[in-house]
Parts: structure tokens; C-alpha cells; sequence
């Protein structure tokens, strides 16, 4: 009997695979190709504090072997989520991570103030590559003192796990994650999408209504997994990574540079059902290589 | 109810290329086929193409309920398309179907379709549709010239056929918006369009002037096709709302374009 199971901090997987933020909704959308009792977890679309419209169309731009978006966090904010989709995916059989978006450190914290009330969230996702508009729209997580703010913030009200997600826009990966390992972060997840501008040549105009735009799907995944094995090596918190996982065999590709659990994203977009093919891929795998526990995975480069 | 989503391979039972740049696929589905209504689309999955990555979206065209088959229409804009018009009858192609909503019943029994471009696709489906209503049906069309107009017999058999050219070949002289149809416009309970985004907004903007109700359906580029990459959105009076899932088709009163 081969054991799927992960421990990341106090979360408790029933296997490594877990969908990005952003690329499953709220789960209830792929009910009709996936059941979400078989993931290791979910993490829902960005909640804000406000409503948020996003920005204008167009939003995405198809790349070589990936996509640009700049969908801007629509959501109807964190009182809505409460009301609305919180008691529709509490009960689902799976961990329900919730993925918090801010303009400003109070936006933040109020937000994982509310999201820490609700009983069936073991645990929030800080989406901290958002602009921090108190700053004229730096980046929160390509500013080491800005990032360590905002987690340590969140930390001081946030009880349960807390999972920093990484923008790998930055000089140095490594000086982030232990930013927000100061902070207070218990987990790690990386990484956000690249930034990008696709151009139509035609029209001679930038494709994306904001010009530029996050990547991914597979074009960066040699980018995310060199930042996991960087990452994994320079701080001692667990590390979830993602970026361009399209079958188990990049999962696990991500699993021995260093992650103990994988997000899938992009390729959801392909194959709905991509998570549970890469469940029975890893499986597969560990059947051939006599793995008795995916946990000899992590970090298992030899 | 709404008929759940599913992902196929589905056989290729024809490949008809109309011109240079359109086709028509016909799939048969392993199993029973839902119940498409005009207007809903699919997403299919291109493979063997090295630079495209999503999925592709073509409404459906026709459907063949005793043949257990539906046709696209499918113009060839880029490498994705390309790709899709080499295949062969036999072969299999993934479909993630059915998408999006559909055009509705009018409330009174004369329409009009406009349609520009692969614009068309969705019209044939919905005018068939409509007819089978015991719903009149005028079908406008706008080209470029006579030699690119196809499927004319089969728009005929679902009601009247009127077709612009821009080089005046055949039909009117110019495009489908400075149609003479237009001057009895306010005969029609209805009109349904669908083609490239600035067609569609002048026909919209004449709908809203003579006070006739107005359906469009649009074509956002999407990622995923089912709701959850929020990538396809269309602004409304009730805030952004996805082409794929509370779309395609839309009231043009809603559409704050």
C-alpha cells in the first residue's frame, strides 16, 4: 500500500495534489468533471475585502506553450464569500484553503481576520503579488520589508496555518521566503505568474487591456521549479510548489526539487479533470519505482 | 436543468471545406449527444499543434439528432484552425461540450438574423430551430463577394435569404447594417446577430433606436470555456459577466459595450 498522505505544518493531505488559485473557482464549478474528494486540497479564487471588478477585456493572451492574464482579482469580496460560498464548499471532502488578496496591509488583515472565524478553513494562501496602493503600487512581494510587514500583520491575527505565496518577479527568491518565514509564514507556495506583455502585430497593440499580464503553463516551469529547489534550500518551512504542471510527472519533478505538495493551475483550463489523471500518474510512478510513501519524494534529488 | 459538461473524443465523420478559409466538422459522439440548443458552443482541443496551447471555441452549427452528430463551422485564422482542417473522417478529436446559454423564443413570430463573417455559424442551428417554432424567419448575410457565399440552400430552406456584398456582386451593395431590410425594421419582433464586435454594436445601436428587442452572441477570446478563468468577461448592467457561462448570448439592453 503506497501512503499519498502529506503533512504540511498542520494541514493533513490525503495526497500532494491541490489546485492554484484562480484556475478552479470555488471547486463547485468542476463538479461535473472532478470529485473534490479525491484532491489533496483547494485553494478558491483571491477574496479582497471589496468587490472587485476586475479589469477591462481583453484579459488573456495565449503564448507559446502558456497564456497571459490579467484577470485583476475579480471577486465579490471577502462579506460575500461568507455569506454566499462559504456554507456551498465547507463540507467538501477536501482541505478548503482560501487565497487572500489586499491594496493595503488593513485590507489584508481584515480580511484573514473574518476568513480566521470560519470553522472549516484550516488554513488562508497570501496572494501577496498584489500592488500595495499606500506604496504607489509596489509590489508587495518584490519588497523584502514590505512582505515581511504584511505576514507578520496577518500573523498577529491569523491562528491558523498561513501560506505566503511568492511572486517570483524578484532579484532574489530566496531573500523573500525568508522574509516571510520571519514574517510568521508556516508554509510556502511558489510561484505567482511571470510578467509578460503579448503584442499583436497586426494592429500594433498590446494584446491585454492592461498591456501587461502574468504567464503561465509549462513555458515557465524550468523558472518554478529552479525557485522551488532555491527556496527549499534557504529556509526550514514547508514549500508548495506550482507553475506549468500539466501531468504527474512534473508534479513530481516539483516534489524532488524540494515541494511537499503541488498546486495544478493553468492545465485545468485544458483538462478539467487534469488533477486526477496526475494523482494516478503519481501513483503509477511510485508503482515502478517501489516508492513505498510520496514523502521520499521531497526533495529527493540526488 | 442544465445538461452536464463532458470532455470526448468524437469521431470526425466529415471534413467539407466550403472555400479557402472555412470548413465544416462533422463529430459523432461515442454515446447519446445532449441537447444543444442554438447558441451553445464547444471547446476543441488541438492536437499535434506545437504553437497553440487552449482549447479552441466554435459554436455549434447543426446538429443531427437520428445521425447522433453536430457540425461547426470553422474559419481559418491561425495556426489552431489550421491544424483542425487537415483532420480526416475517422479521426478523433477531444470536445469539452456543452457550453455557454442560448438564444431565446421571441414573443412574436417574425425575426430577423443578421450574421457577417463566421458570424453565421450559430444562425443556421438557431433559424432551423426557429422554423421548427413556426417562427418567420429573414436571414441577412453580409460578404465580401459573391464567390465567398456558401450554404445558401440551407439558410433558404429555413426562410427568406437577403445577402449584402461589399463589391456588389450579389444582393445589396455594401454592408449588412446599410441593408434596406433595415427601413421595415420595426416588422421584426426580433433580431438576433452575431459576427465581428463592431457589426454586432451597429446592429445593437439600430435594435435600441426602433425599439425591437435584440440578441447578440459573442465572441470573447476565452481560456478554459467554463466559467472559471474569468479571462472572457463582457461588461453589463449587472457588472462583468463570462461570455462562456452566462453567455454567449446576450439582451443587447444588458451589454454596457
Amino acid at each position: 500500500m503506497i501512503d499519498f498522505s502529506v503533512i504540511i505544518s498542520h494541514l493533513s493531505l490525503k495526497n500532494p495534489v491541490m489546485t492554484a488559485s484562480g484556475t478552479f473557482g470555488y471547486g463547485e464549478e468542476f463538479s461535473d468533471f472532478v470529485d473534490l474528494g479525491q484532491l489533496g486540497g483547494i485553494v478558491v479564487k483571491a477574496v479582497s475585502g471589496d468587490n472587485r471588478d476586475g479589469n477591462a477585456y481583453p484579459r488573456m493572451a495565449e503564448t507559446a506553450s502558456g497564456m497571459l492574464n490579467s484577470v485583476g482579482l475579480q471577486n465579490k469580496g471577502v462579506d460575500y464569500f461568507i455569506q454566499e460560498i462559504y456554507p456551498v464548499i465547507k463540507d467538501f471532502d477536501t482541505n478548503v484553503i482560501v487565497n487572500v488578496s489586499g491594496s493595503t496591509i488593513e485590507e489584508y488583515v481584515a480580511v484573514a481576520e473574518k476568513i480566521n472565524e470560519l470553522e472549516k478553513i484550516p488554513a488562508i494562501e497570501l496572494n501577496i503579488s498584489c500592488p500595495n496602493v499606500k506604496q504607489g503600487g509596489m509590489v508587495f512581494g518584490t519588497n523584502p520589508s514590505l512582505a515581511i510587514e504584511v505576514t507578520s500583520a496577518v500573523r498577529k491575527i491569523y491562528k491558523k496555518d498561513l501560506i505566503v505565496k511568492l511572486s517570483p518577479n524578484v532579484t532574489s527568491i530566496q531573500e523573500m521566503a525568508k522574509a516571510v518565514v520571519d514574517g510568521g509564514a508556516d508554509i510556502i507556495s511558489l510561484i505567482n505568474t511571470l510578467l509578460g506583455i503579448a503584442i499583436d502585430a497586426d494592429k500594433r497593440k498590446p494584446i491585454l487591456s492592461t498591456i501587461t499580464g502574468g504567464l503561465s503553463g509549462p513555458a515557465i516551469k524550468p523558472v518554478a521549479l529552479r525557485m522551488v529547489w532555491q527556496v527549499s534550500k534557504a529556509v526550514k518551512v514547508p514549500v508548495i510548489g506550482m507553475g506549468g504542471i500539466m501531468n504527474a510527472t512534473d508534479a513530481i519533478e516539483f516534489m524532488l526539487a524540494g515541494a511537499s505538495a503541488v498546486q495544478v493551475g493553468t492545465a485545468n483550463f485544458i483538462d478539467p479533470a487534469v488533477t486526477i489523471k496526475i494523482i494516478d500518474g503519481i501513483e503509477a510512478y511510485c508503482r515502478l519505482h517501489k516508492v513505498g510513501s510520496v514523502k521520499e519524494l521531497v526533495g529527493g534529488l540526488s | 436543468m442544465k445538461e452536464k459538461k463532458v470532455l470526448h473524443d468524437l469521431f470526425v465523420t466529415e471534413n467539407i471545406h466550403l472555400n479557402k478559409r472555412h470548413f465544416i466538422l462533422e463529430l459523432k459522439a461515442p454515446g447519446l449527444l445532449p441537447q444543444f440548443l442554438p447558441g451553445q458552443f464547444v471547446q476543441v482541443l488541438v492536437k499535434d499543434s506545437p504553437s497553440t496551447f487552449l482549447r479552441r471555441p466554435f459554436s455549434i452549427h447543426a446538429i443531427d439528432p437520428i445521425k447522433n452528430t453536430f457540425r461547426l463551422l470553422i474559419q481559418i485564422k491561425g495556426e489552431g484552425t489550421r491544424h483542425l482542417s487537415f483532420l480526416r473522417e475517422g479521426e478523433k478529436v477531444n470536445v469539452m461540450y456543452p457550453l455557454g446559454n442560448s438564444f431565446t423564443l421571441p414573443s412574436g413570430k417574425n425575426v430577423l438574423l443578421v450574421g457577417g463573417g463566421c458570424g453565421v455559424a450559430p444562425l443556421l442551428f438557431l433559424a432551423g430551430w426557429l422554423k421548427e417554432q413556426n417562427v418567420k424567419v429573414t436571414m441577412l448575410t453580409g460578404w465580401k463577394r459573391k464567390a465567398d457565399i456558401f450554404e445558401k440552400e440551407a439558410y433558404q430552406q429555413c426562410g427568406d435569404l437577403l445577402v449584402t456584398t461589399e463589391d456588389g456582386s450579389e444582393g445589396e451593395t455594401g454592408m449588412v447594417t446599410g441593408h434596406s431590410i433595415f427601413k421595415s425594421v420595426k416588422s421584426f419582433d426580433r433580431i438576433y446577430c452575431c459576427g465581428p464586435d463592431r457589426m454586432m454594436k451597429a446592429i445593437a445601436h439600430i435594435a435600441t433606436r426602433k425599439g425591437v428587442e435584440c440578441e447578440v452572441s459573442l465572441e470573447n477570446t476565452m481560456a478554459c470555456g467554463f466559467g472559471v478563468c474569468l479571462c472572457c468577461i463582457t461588461p453589463t448592467t449587472h457588472g462583468n459577466q463570462r461570455v462562456c457561462l452566462e453567455g454567449p448570448v446576450f439582451n443587447t439592453k444588458e451589454l454596457t459595450w
